[in-house]
C-alpha cells in the first residue's frame, strides 16, 4: 500500500445530498480534484489509482492480451438489477470473458452532464465499485469531463478492459463448424425488458430484475470443463438473433435453431407480446451464446448448469453449412423463419 | 403463458396441416389474401407457409396502416414536427418511415424536432395537458382499431377545453379497400383477380363486426374468414376458406368468434360516427386514390383538426418507377418478382410501401422468409 495521498486544501466537503455536477468539476481545477478524490479515489481504492499518475503502470501475468472498450448510455441509469455503474463493469468485462480472458484492471472515463445530482453519481460509482470488486477487477485509471446542461443524459460511462488469455485458449467467433451445437446459458430478454418497464411513457410493473452479472467465472468452468469450445459470444444489443448472425457471418456458416428450447421467462414472453417486440432481438447483459464441437456439448452444459449463473442453461441448435450464413428457426408452431438482423430500431408495432 | 401458448400448440397445428393437406385439391388453386399486415405477421413469424400445401397460397395484403400511409402525408407531419412550437407524437413503427428526400421522423427528431414515441392515444392527450405552452399533434393513423381511441381522446379535449391539442388524422377504413382490390379498373383489366377469398381482420373486425363483409363476399363472390391473430386463429381459418372454396359456398364465415360479433362495437362505432366523417377520397400508398376509404375530423372538433390549425402545403411524391408494390398489394406479383426487392429496397433502406414496416408484405417476406428462395 502507498503512503496516503498529500491532503488537498478544500473549503469543505462535497455535499454528496443536496450538491450537483457543476462545469468546474470537470475543469481541471480544484473543484476536480475534490470530486476525484473524495468519490471517484475513496470508492475504487487501489495501489494503482492511489499513485495519482496520469496513467496506470501494470505488471501482467503471461499470457495473450485481451483489450476492449464500451460506451455505456443507458436510459433510466437506474434499473431493476442494476444501473449505469455495475452495468459498466459486467459489460466490459464479459466482454474479455468472451475471448476466455482473465479480466483485471478497467479504465473508467465520465461524462457527466452539469446539475446531476452529486448523490446519484456517488451511488453508480458506489455501484460500480461494489461490482468491480466482486469481478475481482480494478479500476486503475480514469477521467472526469462535464458537459453544459441539456447536451449530456446525465452521466456516460466508458470502460476499457485488459485481460490475460491462460495458454492453449483459443475462442473466436469465426471458429464455428457445421456439425457443432449451440447453446445458451439461460433465459433470454430479462434485461431489455427490466430496463423498458422503467422508461418514461412505458411503465408497466413487473419484478423483473436485470441480468446484468459479470460471466468469467462462468466462462473460466465452461473452459475447464471443454477446452474444445469454439466461440462465445454475450448477446447484449440486438439479443440473441443478431449476435448469432454475427456469428453466422464471421465464420461463413447457417444456424438452425429450435425456438421450443430457448428459454424465457414468462413475464418477459407476456411484456413482449404485449409490445409487439420479439425476445430474439431484445438486449441481455448477463448471458452468453457458447458454440461447441457436438462431442463435448454435455460438459459444456453440465459445467453451465452446474454454475448459478448458467442453471437454466439449454442446446438451443446447430450450425449447418449454408452459404448464405443463413440463421433460421424452427417455430414452436412447426413451421421455419428467418432470424434476420435487426433493422433499425426495435418499435412496437400498432396493432 | 396463459392465453397465449393455447393458441400457439405445434401438434394441434400440425393436425390441422394434415386437415388443410386433405382437404385441399392439388388440381385447384388456393389464393388467399390475408388482408391485415397482423396476420402478415404471425403467418411469417411462426412459419405458417412451409405448413402449407403448394396449391395454398398466401397473398399479403394492404393492411398495415404503415405502409399505405403516402408519403406525401408523411411529409406534412414533417412539416408540423419541425414547428418550433410543435410537439408531434405517434405510434412506434411509423417513427422509422422515410418520407421525401430519405428524412424520417426518427431522422427529424435526430435534427432537433420535438417527436416523442406513444403507445396509446391517452399519451397524446397527457402530453398536451402536461405542456400548455407546447402545441401537442397527434399524428393519428391506423384502421378501425386504432381510430376509436382517437375519436375518444378528441372528446375528452374538447371536454377539457384543451386549446393547445390538435389530431392530424390519417385513419383508414377496411372494407373500401377490400371492395377497390376486387373492383378497380386495374383489377379488371387483369381479368381474373388471382384473389379467391379473404382471411378477414381480427381486431379491425371486433369494432366494425363480421356484417360490413356480407355484402361484397355475395357481390364478388369470394368467401370471407374472420381471423384472430393467433397462428392456430390462421391455420383453422385457412381450413374454412379452403373448405368454402372447396363446397362453392362465398360466405362471411366467422372462426374469430371470441372477439367478433356480426354487428361489432356498437359504442366504439357510435363513437367514430360522431367525431369522423368519411373523407370523399383518399390516396392510398401502393393502390392509389380510394373513394370513401379515410376520415377527416368532422366540423364540430374543427378546432382539434390539425389539417385546420396550422398552414398545410400539399405534399405531392412520387413512387419509384420500378417499385411493384401496387401489383404485390393486389396478389398479382410476389415480392420477389420486384427488381428493387433485396437490392435497392430493404427494410434498412425501404423505397416501397411493403417493405416500410415489418408487417409489409416484403418487409415480413425479407425478415422472415428469404432463406426459401435460396435454398
Amino acid at each position: 500500500m502507498n503512503a496516503p495521498p498529500v491532503r488537498r486544501p478544500f473549503a469543505g466537503r462535497l455535499d454528496f445530498e443536496h450538491g450537483q455536477v457543476e462545469l468546474s468539476h470537470g475543469s481541471g481545477g480544484r473543484a476536480m480534484a475534490q470530486l476525484v478524490e473524495e468519490l471517484f479515489a475513496a470508492a475504487f481504492r487501489n495501489p494503482w489509482l492511489d499513485q495519482r499518475n496520469d496513467q496506470a503502470c501494470l505488471d501482467l501475468p503471461p499470457g495473450r492480451i485481451a483489450l476492449t472498450t464500451d460506451s455505456y448510455v443507458v436510459s433510466p441509469l437506474f434499473f431493476p438489477g442494476g444501473d449505469i455503474g455495475s452495468l459498466a463493469v459486467h459489460g466490459t468485462v464479459n466482454d474479455l470473458a468472451m475471448a476466455g480472458a482473465r479480466p483485471l484492471h478497467l479504465s473508467a472515463g465520465f461524462i457527466l452532464e452539469a446539475g446531476f445530482p452529486l448523490a446519484d453519481l456517488k451511488r453508480i460509482v458506489e455501484s460500480m465499485a461494489g461490482a468491480a470488486r466482486a469481478a475481482g477487477v480494478s479500476i486503475v485509471t480514469g477521467d472526469t469531463k462535464v458537459v453544459e446542461r441539456g447536451k449530456g443524459d446525465g452521466v456516460f460511462i466508458n470502460t476499457t478492459g485488459i485481460g490475460v488469455i491462460p495458454e492453449g485458449v483459443q475462442l473466436s467467433g469465426d471458429r464455428a463448424r457445421p456439425g457443432d451445437c449451440i447453446l445458451l446459458s439461460g433465459t433470454l430478454g430479462d434485461h431489455g425488458v427490466a430496463v423498458m418497464s422503467q422508461r418514461a411513457g412505458l411503465e408497466f410493473e413487473t419484478n423483473l430484475e436485470s441480468d446484468s452479472a459479470a460471466l468469467h467465472e462462468l466462462v473460466a468452468v465452461m473452459i475447464a470443463a471443454a477446452p474444445g469450445l469454439r466461440c462465445l459470444r454475450d448477446p447484449t444489443r440486438g439479443g440473441l438473433a443478431a449476435t448469432l448472425n454475427e456469428l453466422a457471418a464471421q465464420s461463413g456458416v447457417g444456424m438452425h435453431l429450435r425456438e421450443a428450447a430457448i428459454p424465457v421467462r414468462p413475464e418477459v414472453a407476456a411484456a413482449c407480446e404485449l409490445l409487439g417486440l420479439d425476445p430474439l432481438y431484445v438486449a441481455n447483459e448477463g448471458k452468453l451464446i457458447a458454440v461447441c464441437p457436438p462431442e463435448d456439448v454435455e460438459r459444456v452444459l453440465a459445467a453451465l448448469r452446474a454454475h448459478p449463473l448458467g442453471a437454466a442453461a439449454a442446446l438451443i441448435g446447430t450450425v449447418r453449412e449454408d452459404p448464405h450464413y443463413f440463421v433460421t428457426m424452427e417455430t414452436v408452431f412447426g413451421g421455419n423463419r428467418l432470424v434476420d438482423w435487426l433493422s433499425g430500431e426495435q418499435l412496437p408495432r400498432i396493432c | 403463458m396463459k392465453y397465449i401458448d393455447e393458441f400457439r400448440d405445434g401438434a394441434t397445428a400440425r393436425g390441422l396441416a394434415r386437415r388443410i393437406v386433405q382437404e385441399a385439391r392439388p388440381d385447384r388453386r388456393y389464393h388467399l389474401m390475408e388482408f391485415c399486415g397482423g396476420h402478415t405477421h404471425a403467418i411469417y413469424r411462426h412459419g405458417i407457409p412451409n405448413l402449407l400445401p403448394a396449391s395454398v397460397r398466401m397473398i399479403h395484403g394492404p393492411g398495415c396502416p404503415v405502409c399505405v400511409l403516402p408519403i406525401g402525408r408523411l411529409d406534412q407531419a414533417l412539416d408540423l414536427a419541425i414547428r418550433p412550437e410543435v410537439i408531434l407524437c405517434s405510434y412506434g413503427d411509423m417513427l422509422r418511415v422515410p418520407g421525401s428526400g430519405g428524412q424520417s421522423l426518427l431522422k427529424a427528431r435526430a435534427a432537433g424536432a420535438d417527436i416523442r414515441m406513444i403507445y396509446s392515444a391517452a399519451d397524446a392527450l397527457m402530453l398536451a395537458q402536461r405542456h400548455p405552452d407546447r402545441e401537442v399533434v397527434f399524428f393519428a393513423i391506423g384502421f378501425e382499431t386504432t381510430t376509436p381511441p382517437t375519436a375518444l381522446i378528441i372528446q375528452q379535449a374538447a371536454q377539457l377545453d384543451l386549446p393547445n391539442f390538435t389530431v392530424f388524422c390519417n385513419h383508414v377504413l377496411t372494407p373500401p379497400a377490400i371492395v377497390h382490390l376486387l373492383a378497380a379498373p386495374e383489377a379488371r383489366e387483369l381479368e381474373a383477380v388471382p384473389i379467391d377469398g379473404f382471411l378477414g381482420p381480427a381486431h379491425v373486425s371486433v369494432v366494425i363486426g363480421s356484417e360490413p363483409y356480407e355484402r361484397f363476399a355475395h357481390d364478388y363472390q369470394r368467401p370471407v374468414v374472420i381471423a384472430g391473430f393467433e397462428p392456430l386463429d390462421v391455420m383453422q381459418s385457412i381450413l374454412m376458406l379452403v373448405c368454402q372454396l372447396n363446397e362453392g359456398r362465398a360466405e362471411v364465415e366467422n372462426q374469430y368468434t371470441r372477439a367478433v360479433t356480426r354487428e361489432g362495437n356498437r359504442k366504439a362505432q357510435r363513437l367514430m360516427a360522431e367525431v369522423f366523417e368519411p373523407r370523399p377520397v383518399f390516396e392510398w400508398r401502393g393502390l392509389g386514390p380510394i373513394p370513401h376509404s379515410a376520415l377527416q375530423i368532422r366540423e364540430h372538433y374543427a378546432r382539434f383538426d390539425a389539417e385546420r390549425r396550422f398552414p398545410m402545403t400539399e405534399r405531392t411524391a412520387t413512387e419509384p418507377r420500378a417499385c411493384l408494390c401496387g401489383a404485390i398489394l393486389r396478389g398479382v406479383k410476389k415480392p420477389t418478382d420486384c427488381k428493387l426487392f433485396d437490392t435497392a429496397c430493404t427494410p434498412e433502406t425501404p423505397l416501397g410501401a411493403c417493405m416500410v414496416s415489418s408487417e409489409g408484405a416484403c418487409a415480413a417476406y425479407y425478415r422472415y422468409g428469404r432463406y426459401q428462395e435460396a435454398a
